[in-house]
């Protein structure tokens, strides 16, 4: 049998070349040949391609990120600590054994939990530690799922942050006025005309309108970044140019956060097959940087644009005329479709529908439609805040971080505030903030309430009409959001959540650990 | 390049019982003989590799090691401890610790000649051979002459 090994170790002097001597002891031992590439100080030595062609089984050994992985690509792959490797080099050459008959069988198999995932093909896969997975395959695939969309929630994060706090900030010292002084629209009478060249912000809009216009653009890299990162997490470097355009795209056809959570995963799936297909030597050298990320990004782009955003095209267009069939009737209904709308994508295609809606009605000089929208929209990160407060345990460290932020987006209408927590478990999420939305949009049409202002959220509130009661509809919805999400996670609260935390920790910035090896 | 290891880098009786105090006796060593600049920097480094996980390995060996700033010359600081030290390892305390002093940034040639140490380390016969050195100036013999041929 012929087995190619790559060992490596934090500082690259000892373990690294220990465990590269065990290896080829105890593989010389069974009779094996065997090349190993110690990826340690001295600098290393690369395994010939001929001999990875020709290699029957991979073995890893490795304490950091293995460098240029994707050569062994589609080989049989036991992966281990190098600890591993130095203590029972015979036990490992008798796994990278097993692996190879097993291979056939195991390109579909699950994982095995335990210390080297034996058979599993090599796939460029960030989640879990060590053979995490355990379980049957389904549960397997959800924990994986999950850490591929924690990893795109984890890069998000900091964007919503800065981009948001700035966006609240210029609000605030702003007020209403900023974002139509900025992008054009009416506000309070007065249309202003969009910004066209934007060094000209400070003199136009100020620097509220300056601020505004950089945290705007922070924001427009939201759900770009998302899908790029899930896509990353997925398939490695190959992934990220075909998820961040898939993102981009999601923003140009209106898709939202959730178009960028399908065109993440679409992107990182495509991408993900590329890199395990088997070719041609020649073109093996280009996969990774030109034929990987050409071939995918046009199929996830063609998917994004065409099967994706014509029908959201269309469910606007048809939920447009179906909320304006509704008009006439009752207005606590359509108050709490107005907010069961807004809280359902948190600022995609179907809130956007909504608060459309709700921009229509107050050009016709009716405020309470815009009073009920803005309302539900500042329930969804208000709830997600307030629920990260009562019940830390059942948000990952960074959920709690964009708690923190949250509380300020969602006073201040930005409905985005509460993409983090909902694009890292859509399904116990989204229910809770279309609830919370739904009660505080019926609340706000019953109490009649009023807004004169299409945003600004908490520092517009010179603008509402009935502002405590307005003020109260929200309160309760943002209960109710916070109760339905706590109940929803706790039913689902699944142990397993904080290893994945722990292994995204540990994978996610593998330049900087290979820089320190 | 100066040697590897020498006679006063080695100390046959190590009477610390714990890692930290046998590193800082060994690293002291170093120090003394001028292949360490700034003992404390050294011994923080070592502590930092030392966190990410243990350097014992099974056979009863510790190999506290680092690259670091604090370093000249690449250096072997050699230990015995006839009690143990537990080092991390599952199998037991180490009797043997390989004190290893990579200079930061050191050239490949330095580098080459820890690596060729570092496969040493796990063969059974040269730990054998150090186990049983009767004093310093053996067991200088014995690493020149496995690790670098002399």
């Amino acid at each position: 049998m012929k087995i190619v090994a790559v060992t490596s170790c934090p500082t690259g002097i000892a373990h690294t070349y220990m465990a590269a001597e065990a290896l080829e002891q105890a593989a010389k031992d069974a009779g094996h040949e065997i090349h190993v590439e110690t990826q340690g100080a001295a600098g290393a030595e690369a395994v010939a391609d001929a001999d990875i062609a020709a290699a029957d089984a991979v073995v890893f050994a490795a304490d950091v990120e293995v460098r240029n992985r994707e050569r062994f690509a589609g080989k049989p792959l036991v992966q281990t600590s190098v600890k591993r490797a130095i203590n029972d080099p015979t036990g490992l050459i008798a796994e990278a054994e097993a692996a190879v008959k097993a291979a056939p069988v195991a390109a579909t198999a699950t994982p095995t939990a335990g210390g080297g995932d034996a058979g599993r093909p090599v796939a460029p896969t960030r989640t879990g530690g060590g053979g995490g997975g355990g379980g049957g395959g389904a549960a397997a695939f959800g924990t994986q799922l999950r850490g591929w969309l924690m990893t795109g929630v984890s890069y998000m994060i900091p964007f919503v942050a800065a981009g948001g706090i700035l966006i609240a900030l210029g609000f605030l010292l702003g007020g209403g006025a900023v974002k139509p002084k900025v992008y054009g629209g009416t506000f309070e009478g007065v249309t202003y005309q969009a910004i066209t060249d934007y060094t000209q912000v400070v003199q136009k809009a100020g620097w509220a309108g300056l601020l505004f216009l950089i945290g705007a653009t922070a924001f427009s890299m939201l759900v770009p970044i998302l899908a790029g990162f899930i896509a990353y997490a997925m398939a490695d470097r190959p992934g990220l140019v075909p998820g961040i355009v898939a993102g981009l795209l999601a923003n140009l056809v209106g898709a939202g956060f959730l178009g960028g959570l399908v065109g993440g995963l679409l992107a990182g799936a495509i991408a993900m097959y590329l890199v395990r297909l088997k070719v041609p030597r020649a073109l093996a050298g280009i996969m990774p940087i030109v034929v990987i990320p050409l071939v995918a990004t046009l199929l996830s782009g063609f998917l994004m644009v065409v099967v994706i955003g014509k029908p959201i095209a269309a469910a606007q267009t048809g939920l447009t005329n179906w909320l304006n069939g509704l008009s006439g009737s009752n207005a606590v209904l359509l108050g709490l479709l107005l907010g069961l709308m807004m809280g359902f994508d948190l600022g995609g295609p179907v809130n956007k529908v909504a608060y459309t809606f709700g921009l229509a009605a107050l050009a016709s000089g009716n405020t309470q439609v815009m009073a009920a929208v803005m309302a539900a929209g500042m329930v969804p990160p208000l709830g997600m805040a307030l629920a990260t407060v009562l019940r830390k345990h059942l948000f990952s460290d960074a959920e709690r971080k964009a708690g923190e932020t949250a509380w300020l987006l969602g006073a201040s209408f930005i409905t985005e505030g509460a993409i983090p927590f909902a694009a890292a478990d859509p399904i116990r999420v989204i229910p809770a903030t279309m609830a919370g939305g739904a009660v505080t949009g019926a609340l706000s049409m019953a109490f009649k309430c009023g807004s004169r202002a299409p945003h600004g959220g908490i520092w517009v509130i010179g603008l509402i009409e009935k502002p405590l009661l307005w003020f109260l509809a929200i309160v309760i919805g943002v209960a109710v959001s916070a109760a339905l999400v706590i109940t929803l996670k706790s039913l689902g609260h699944r142990a397993s959540d904080e290893e994945i935390e722990a292994g995204m920790e540990g994978t996610s910035l593998p330049g900087r650990r290979a820089a320190t090896a | 390049m100066a040697d590897l290891i020498t006679p006063e880098l080695v100390d046959l009786n190590l009477t610390a019982t714990e890692r930290g105090d046998a590193t800082r006796s060994l690293a002291e060593r170093l120090q003394a003989s001028g292949r360490v600049t700034d003992l404390e920097q050294f011994l923080a480094d070592v502590r930092a590799r030392e966190a990410q996980m243990p350097t014992g390995i099974e056979g009863g060996i510790g190999i506290p090691h680092c690259r670091s700033v604090a370093v000249v010359e690449p250096t072997l600081g050699f230990g015995r401890s006839t009690q143990g030290i537990d080092w991390g390892a599952a199998d037991g305390p180490a009797h043997l610790i390989f004190l290893i002093a990579a200079p930061e940034g050191g050239g490949s040639e330095h580098m080459a000649i820890l690596a060729k140490l570092a496969r040493k380390l796990i063969h059974a016969s040269f730990r054998d051979s150090l186990l049983q050195a009767p004093d310093p100036e053996a067991v200088v013999t014995i690493v020149k002459k496995e690790v670098l041929g002399q």
